[in-house]
C-alpha cells in the first residue's frame, strides 16, 4: 500500500503567558492510500492540533510531516480540511460555496467544474445548487461542505470533529452518507473525534492518544467481516459483535475519570 | 422544522386568519398613534399660540412657520437644502471610503492596530467640533471646511465600528478559507468583508446622522448658505420662525437621508443574497430549514 502521509516524531509545545504547555509528544504514524484513519483521545489531548499540524496551518515545534514524500511547509495544497461546523458562506449559493476552494486556489476551469457538477449530481445536491445554505438541512449542509472539500481533489482529507455540531440522529445519517462518499471517491482520510463509537463505526484503523501531553497509546486495526465484498456500513458495524469489544478496549485505554475538583 | 403554509390555493385556517388580522390591527394602531402624536403636538402649539398662553415671538407657531416656508421659496430655500445635502453626502462618502480603508489597513496589520488603539480611543472621545477653528484655518473658510468637519465627526466611528466587525468575523470561516490556502487578501475578500455587510450598513446609518451633525456645526461656524446658516442667521436676527422652519426642514432632510441608506441596504443585501430579504414581517426567521 502506498504511504500518503508520514508523521515523524512530532512535538508541539505552546508558549503561553504563564509557561509552556506540551500538547503533543513524539507522535509518529503513517496513513496509507484509501485508508480511513481515526484519532481518538480525551478532550484537550491535542487531537485537533495534530490535524492543524498535518494541514500545515500550525508549525510543529519538532518533527516533520510528509505528504506524498514532500515535507509540509505552510498550508499544503494536497489536503482538504473539513471543520466541525460546515462553514458554508450564507451569502453564496450552494454552487458558489462548493466552488470556493477551487476559486481560492485559482483552479476553476472546465475540467474541475465538470468534476464538481459530477459530485453534486452523484450526491443529490444538484437540485439545490442555486439554493442558499440557510435553505438546507444540517445533513445537506454537511454534504455540501464535504463536496467543497473534495472539489479540490485532495490527496488527504482531514475531518476535525466534522459531525459533532449535528444532532444525534442527523449525525448517524451523515456518518453513513460521508462513509459512502469517501469509499466511492476513494479518499484517504484522517479523522479526529472524541466519539469512540463514531471512530469504530467508520475507520480502518484507530490511533488512541493519551491525555495531555498527547502520546500514542495504541494503534488498533479494526477488523470487520465484509458482506458480499462490500465493507460494512457504519450502522451495520454498530450492530456487529466486534463493535462492543473494540469499544471496551478503547474505552479502557482512554482511561477517562470524572475527577473530584 | 414546520412548514409555513404559503402555497397559493391552500386554505388558511380560521386561527391563522384571526392571528393575521390581529397583527394587522396592531400595526395600524401603532401607525395611528404615531401620526396623531405629531398632529396633537402641532395643534396644541398652534392653539396655545393663538390663545396667547405661549409667546409666539419666542416659540414661533406652526402657521407662521408655514408662512415662512412659502416666503422662503422665493428666498432660495431649495438652494439652502441642496447645499446642506451636498455637503453631507460628500462628507459621508469620504468618511465611508476613508473609514473602510483605514479599518482594512488596521485589520491587515495586527501590530498597527495595537499601536493605533489608544489614538483611536482618544480621538473618538474628542469632541470634533473643537477642531472647527483649526479646520477653517487649515483648509480655508468655505464648503471644504464644512466637508472636513463632517468627515472628522464620522471617520473615527466608522474605523472603530468596521474594525470591530472585521475582527469579530467567525474564526471558523477564516480557518476554512485558510485551509484552502487563501492569502490574507483572499480571506478579506471572500469572508471578512461580505460577512460584515450588516456592520457596514449599521455604520452607514449612524454616519449619515453624524455627517449631518458635522455639516450643521460647520455651517454654524462658516458658511454663506445651508440650513445651518439659516438657523444661525435666524437666531442672530431673532427670527424664531426662520429658525424653527429650518429645524423642521432639517428634520425632514435627516429622515430622508436615513431612509435613503436603509433603501440602499435593502437593495444591496437583496442583490448579494436573498436570505435576509426572505424574512418578511409575516414569517419568522428561518433557522435550519425544512428537513
Amino acid at each position: 500500500m502506498r504511504e500518503i502521509v508520514r508523521l515523524e516524531n512530532l512535538d508541539e509545545i505552546y508558549q503561553a503567558e504563564n509557561g509552556e504547555i506540551t500538547a503533543l509528544e513524539g507522535i509518529s504514524f503513517s496513513v496509507y492510500e484509501g485508508e480511513l484513519l481515526g484519532i481518538v483521545g480525551p478532550s484537550g489531548c491535542g487531537k485537533s492540533t495534530l490535524l492543524s499540524i498535518v494541514s500545515g496551518l500550525v508549525q510543529p515545534t519538532h518533527g516533520t510531516v510528509w505528504i506524498g514524500g514532500e515535507p509540509v511547509n505552510g498550508v499544503s495544497d494536497k489536503i482538504g480540511y473539513m471543520l466541525q461546523k460546515d462553514s458554508l458562506l450564507e451569502w453564496r449559493s450552494i454552487y458558489r460555496n462548493v466552488l470556493l476552494g477551487l476559486e481560492i486556489r485559482g483552479l476553476v476551469c472546465e475540467e474541475t467544474v465538470r468534476y464538481v457538477d459530477h459530485l453534486l449530481t452523484t450526491y443529490g445536491l444538484h437540485d439545490f445548487r442555486d439554493k442558499y445554505p440557510s435553505q438546507l438541512s444540517g445533513g445537506m449542509r454537511q454534504r455540501a461542505a464535504l463536496i467543497r472539500t473534495l472539489a479540490v481533489r485532495p490527496d488527504l482529507l482531514l475531518l476535525d470533529e466534522a459531525f459533532s455540531a449535528l444532532d444525534y440522529q442527523t449525525r448517524l445519517a451523515v456518518t453513513e452518507d460521508v462513509c459512502r462518499i469517501l469509499q466511492q471517491e476513494r479518499v484517504t482520510t484522517l479523522m479526529v473525534t472524541h466519539d469512540i463509537s463514531e471512530a469504530i463505526s467508520m475507520c480502518d484503523r484507530v490511533v488512541v492518544l493519551s491525555a495531555r501531553p498527547g502520546r500514542i497509546r495504541q494503534i488498533h486495526t479494526l477488523r470487520f467481516p465484509t458482506g458480499d465484498g462490500q465493507p460494512l456500513s457504519p450502522l451495520e458495524r454498530r450492530s456487529h459483535e466486534n463493535f462492543k469489544t473494540y469499544f471496551n478496549t478503547i474505552w479502557k485505554e482512554l482511561d477517562v475519570h470524572v475527577e473530584d475538583q | 422544522m414546520w412548514k409555513i403554509s404559503k402555497e397559493p390555493g391552500r386554505t388558511v385556517s380560521a386561527e391563522r386568519q384571526i392571528y393575521l388580522a390581529r397583527r394587522r390591527r396592531d400595526r395600524v394602531l401603532v401607525r395611528i398613534c404615531q401620526l396623531s402624536g405629531v398632529v396633537v403636538l402641532f395643534a396644541l402649539w398652534e392653539l396655545l399660540g393663538r390663545l396667547g398662553i405661549i409667546d409666539t415671538f419666542i416659540m414661533s407657531q406652526p402657521s407662521r412657520m408655514l408662512e415662512t416656508l412659502f416666503h422662503l421659496r422665493e428666498n432660495q430655500l431649495l438652494t439652502h437644502v441642496g447645499v446642506t445635502c451636498l455637503e453631507t453626502l460628500v462628507g459621508f462618502s469620504l468618511g465611508f471610503l476613508l473609514g473602510n480603508l483605514l479599518a482594512t489597513l488596521l485589520w491587515w496589520s495586527d501590530f498597527l492596530s495595537r499601536v493605533a488603539a489608544p489614538y483611536l480611543v482618544v480621538l473618538n472621545a474628542l469632541p470634533k467640533i473643537a477642531l472647527g477653528p483649526v479646520i477653517i484655518i487649515w483648509v480655508g473658510a468655505g464648503m471644504q471646511a464644512i466637508i472636513v468637519m463632517a468627515l472628522a465627526i464620522s471617520l473615527i466611528v466608522t474605523v472603530l465600528e468596521m474594525l470591530n466587525g472585521f475582527c469579530s468575523t467567525d474564526p471558523e470561516l477564516i480557518k476554512m478559507v485558510r485551509t484552502f490556502g487563501a492569502s490574507k487578501w483572499q480571506t478579506f475578500q471572500t469572508v471578512v468583508y461580505p460577512a460584515n455587510l450588516h456592520t457596514l450598513f449599521n455604520s452607514l446609518k449612524v454616519n449619515i446622522g453624524l455627517s449631518l451633525v458635522g455639516v450643521i456645526a460647520g455651517e454654524f461656524l462658516v458658511s454663506k448658505a445651508g440650513l445651518g446658516y439659516l438657523i444661525v442667521y435666524g437666531g442672530q436676527v431673532f427670527q424664531m420662525d426662520l429658525v424653527m422652519t429650518s429645524v423642521l426642514i432639517l428634520l425632514v432632510v435627516a429622515a430622508l437621508l436615513y431612509w435613503g441608506v436603509s433603501l440602499l441596504e435593502r437593495f444591496v443585501i437583496r442583490a448579494v443574497s436573498h436570505i435576509h430579504s426572505r424574512r418578511g414581517p409575516e414569517e419568522p426567521a428561518p433557522s435550519g430549514g425544512n428537513r
